[in-house]
């Protein structure tokens, strides 16, 4: 999976659980709870959905390195690449 | 043969249009088996009934908009004939008239009690034929999605859906309205359908009605307490270390837990102000508050949280938030709450005055778990804290009684590993 795969798993995961979003209309650099109204149950379903799909293991401390769109794809690219390495 | 009635789905309700039906004459039922999809002006509830039988006839079609309290289907005891004209006067002699229920109006639930009133809207006129059941006869259509449907006139059975299980998204629906653009015939709703462009403002309306009456008819006090979450929060974190990300619990779990459990010991908090007395909860049924995305409130029943597990708890809080955003809650969930948790810290917030869901007695509201200072024994720490706060009815109980239902909530948080 590419970067480009990974925002499609975080986009698509959002909009499942937000299905009112508009994908376009997200702010990768903004913290997303905040921006895009996600509490904690939407959060963790959407952490669910997004190690269902990618395999990648998230521990609850490493929740705040997924607080932005560009920080979740980053963090899932170098965990993908520390699970394909080991 | 009995009535089933149109129920009331809270307070706030005073009708509600029968979207769909899923059961047809000749269809046997059990107490609890969902039988109808219902619109309140707040969401879509699907309707349980309440008794064991045989579905006779369909009074009310689907689009109509009635009363509660109307009937919406007669329902005939199980080895019951359907007509009645065919029985002999000896068996019907033999035959002991079943006392009806109060069809929609559970024992938990308080009243009003609907009168039963025959709608003479769809009397006569066969009902329209249940949807086809092509292995899938409930469609997943978020309201959002249904909303937007009737707004661009499109027809949802005509649209394929692409979300979980094949739902109906707003993309899709937009979609489908994209290409058929050119033949887009202006919305008509059906007349008795609670028009969807004016779900918003039917939700405020209806919210605005119960808070009025909960402001004008409810002495609240408010009282507060600071409680510490080191304990509760250091448990949580080694516990969620031991689980798989599906399994993982979240703090307000333990909130709700310890609310429940500390209402064990008050029963003052848990139940009904009808009628000049207080009537108390049959069972502890915590009304969870979840906001709507897109604005709007509802607040569902957890059933039965002192009995439940933390795990159970957050699977019970995941399954109702998940439904309450779908529109697919049960009708028992809407009636049944005996007090109610608010966790609007979620949101930022430090601490919410509540208002009282009435006719219920209390509401409890914690806000945002943040650190702060905290002495203990002549030292100064940082700690996570939250503010509870208890919003009660001061004709049920008095300061006091409040004080130690926090308090309570507040010891019960010390030991999490009790909850």
């Amino acid at each position: 999976m590419n970067e480009q795969d990974m925002r499609e798993v975080v986009i698509r995961a959002l909009t499942e659980i937000a299905p009112d979003i508009d994908p376009a209309a997200i702010d990768a650099d903004r913290d997303l709870a905040e921006q895009l109204d996600i509490d904690s149950m939407d959060f963790l379903n959407i952490v669910v959905l997004i190690h269902e799909r990618t395999g990648i293991e998230i521990p609850e401390r490493d929740y705040p390195k997924l607080s932005t769109l560009s920080d979740a794809v980053a963090y899932l690219a170098a965990a993908q690449e520390q699970g394909a390495s080991a | 043969m009995s009535d089933f009635l149109m129920p009331s789905l809270g307070a706030d309700m005073e009708a509600g249009t029968l979207l769909e039906w899923y059961v047809k004459p000749g269809d046997a039922v059990k107490r609890g088996d969902i039988v109808a999809l219902v619109d309140t002006s707040k969401a879509e509830i699907d309707v349980e009934i309440f008794e064991d039988g045989v579905i006779d006839e369909l009074l009310v079609g689907e689009g109509a908009r009635v009363p509660v309290g109307t009937a919406l289907a007669t329902v005939r005891p199980v080895g019951v004939d359907a007509k009645p004209a065919v029985a002999t006067a000896g068996q019907a002699q033999a035959e002991p008239v079943p006392v009806p229920e109060p069809v929609g109006a559970p024992a938990a639930m308080p009243p009003p009690t609907p009168t039963p009133v025959r709608a003479p809207v769809s009397r006569g006129a066969p009902p329209p034929p249940p949807h086809p059941t092509n292995g899938d006869h409930r469609r997943r259509v978020s309201p959002l999605a249904r909303r937007t449907a009737e707004q661009l006139g499109v027809d949802l059975s005509q649209v394929p859906g692409s979300g979980p299980n094949g739902a109906i998204t707003r993309a899709d629906v937009e979609r489908v309205a994209t290409v058929a653009a050119p033949l887009v015939t202006p919305p008509s709703p059906p007349a008795a359908a609670l028009a969807s462009t004016d779900r918003q403002a039917a939700m405020r309306q209806a919210i605005g009605a119960l808070m009025t009456r909960s402001k004008r008819e409810i002495p609240h006090y408010y009282l507060q307490l600071e409680i510490d979450m080191s304990r509760a929060l250091a448990w949580l974190r080694e516990a969620n270390l031991a689980r798989p990300v599906n399994d993982r619990l979240l703090p307000s779990v333990l909130l709700l837990s310890a609310t429940a459990r500390a209402v064990i010991e008050m029963p003052e908090m848990n139940g009904f102000w009808i009628d000049e007395a207080f009537q108390p909860g049959a069972g502890i049924h915590l009304g969870v508050a979840i906001s709507l995305r897109g604005g709007g409130l509802i607040a569902p029943a957890l059933h039965d949280a002192d009995r439940k597990g933390l795990d159970e708890i957050m699977a019970g809080v995941r399954d109702l938030v998940q439904r309450a955003r779908a529109g697919r809650l049960r009708s028992s969930e809407m009636s049944d709450p005996t007090i109610t948790v608010t966790n609007l810290g979620e949101r930022g917030v430090d601490l919410v005055h509540g208002v009282i869901y009435p006719p219920q007695v209390a509401l409890v509201g914690f806000g945002a778990v943040r650190e702060r200072p905290w002495a203990v024994a002549g030292m100064l720490g940082v700690r996570p804290i939250v503010i509870a706060t208890l919003a009660a009815d001061h004709r049920a109980s008095d300061g006091h009684v409040g004080s130690r239902f926090l308090t309570l909530i507040d010891r019960k948080l010390q030991k999490p590993e009790e909850l």
